[in-house]
Formats: structure tokens, sequence, C-alpha cells
């Protein structure tokens, strides 16, 4: 088991409670589901409205992640 | 993450905790070639929808991503208007007053309107593909920003439709 780093920003950080951290998973819908169950119902209640980023480049449920990825969560944006 | 005028490219992004440079990129981007220089500022306002007395904002970003995306905007806007010489998006992050810039866009080209379209276009693609987030604190109380869009890559955001 491959254990990516998970990255969260603005309110699914907040929703989280921290930044992220390791999380187990060989893929994204994997390790989505492995940081609901650490980091609870805020986060859960937020993911459906994120895109979710693999190294910088949108991914979906079904992108293989390994060790050394880093798996971003990203709310609606409101730069600017 | 630094704001230090590039001294050859002719694109100038960044994101910063410092104050925007607005005179420095004016300058900068004023070329002997260029007729017309379009410069957009985007301020602190004091309310929000739903938000009135809004005080402060702050910028939180996914700084690894942010300067890459900033730049794909930039590209973005180059290949739709390729008279356009330079381009600087300069964008802050951490907690701004209200009246403080918190994103400024200069765009130079030969002529206004592409000046004008692409300066445009490059502010509305910032807001929908730029990995930042905007917390407001108001009178009642401190939130998300709830104008927010799905990140998308900037040739598919709103902005694109521009032309």
């Amino acid at each position: 088991m491959s254990v990516p780093r998970i990255a969260l920003f603005g309110p699914a950080r907040e929703a989280a409670g921290g930044p992220g951290g390791r999380v187990g998973g060989t893929t994204v819908g994997a390790v989505l589901a492995e940081a609901a169950t650490m980091f609870g119902d805020g986060l859960v209640r937020i993911l459906p409205t994120c895109r979710i980023w693999v190294n910088g480049e949108p991914a979906d449920l079904s992108t293989p992640v390994a060790e050394e990825d880093e798996v971003a969560v990203l709310p609606p944006v409101s730069g600017g | 993450m630094t704001s230090t005028t590039p001294l050859e490219a002719d694109d100038w992004v960044a994101v910063t905790g410092d104050t925007l440079p607005v005179a420095e990129m004016l300058t900068w981007a004023t070329r002997p070639s260029c007729g017309a220089v379009v410069t957009f500022s985007g301020t602190v306002r004091d309310h929000a929808p739903g938000r009135d007395g809004v005080v402060s904002l702050e910028y939180e970003v996914f700084e690894e991503q942010a300067v890459t995306q900033l730049d794909a905007v930039v590209r973005a806007a180059r290949s739709r208007w390729p008279q356009v010489e330079r381009i600087a998006v300069l964008h802050r992050s951490g907690v701004l007053s209200v009246g403080e810039a918190s994103v400024v866009v200069v765009v130079a080209a030969p002529h206004r309107a592409e000046a004008f379209d692409a300066a445009r276009f490059c502010i509305d693609t910032v807001k929908t593909s730029v990995p930042i987030w905007k917390k407001e604190t108001w009178a009642g109380g401190s939130d998300w920003s709830e104008c927010s869009h799905e990140i998308v890559p900037p040739d598919r955001s709103v902005g694109a439709d521009a032309r």
C-alpha cells in the first residue's frame, strides 16, 4: 500500500482541521475515501464540490497514485 | 514567489505577500512599439453579497501551482492576441485591508483593442483558473467567499469566451 500525500486548501483545509498529510491508497478514489475517514464529516460534505489534481494535473477517482504523489483537493476558487 | 521585475522576459507573473508594485508594472510594460498600456487593478471592497462592512480579506494560495497557472493564463492570452507585447499578472497572498490591490494585470500592445481584450481575458481567467481562495471578514463574521468558481484550465474558462 502506497501512502501518497494529500494537500487540502481553503474551505477543504478548514473543514478537515488541517492541511492534510499522508493518506494510504493506490488510486485517487481510495485516498479520498481514507481521507474522509481520517478527517471527518466536514471534509466529506465539501468533497463533492472539489476538483482533484495529482502533481498539478487534473485527475479523477480512477487515477493511480504512488508514494511520491501529491493529491490536491481544490474547492471552487475565489482569487482576484 | 518573487515580484522582482524580469530583466528580459515579456511576461511577469508572481504571487507575493508584498504590496503590488502597480507603478513599476506600468513602467515595465511601456514600450516604444506599444501605443496602449491597459492596467486592471482589483481592489479589496467593503462589501460582498450578503456581507456588509467587509474589513479585510485573506488569500490562501496553492503556492506550488499558482504561478504555473498564472503562466498558463498568460500563454492563453498570447495565443488569442499575438500582437500583445508585455503582460504582467501579479496576485497578493495573505491578509489585505479594504482599498489594497489584490490583483493587478498590465497589458501592453501596439493598439488599444487587443490591450483591453487581453487584459479582460487575463483577469477573468485568473478568477477561474488559479488555485487561490479568499476568506472575507465582515461585521457579521468571517467565512470563505461565496463568489467562487470550479477551477478550470485557462482554455476552458469563462474568459476564453471573450474571443
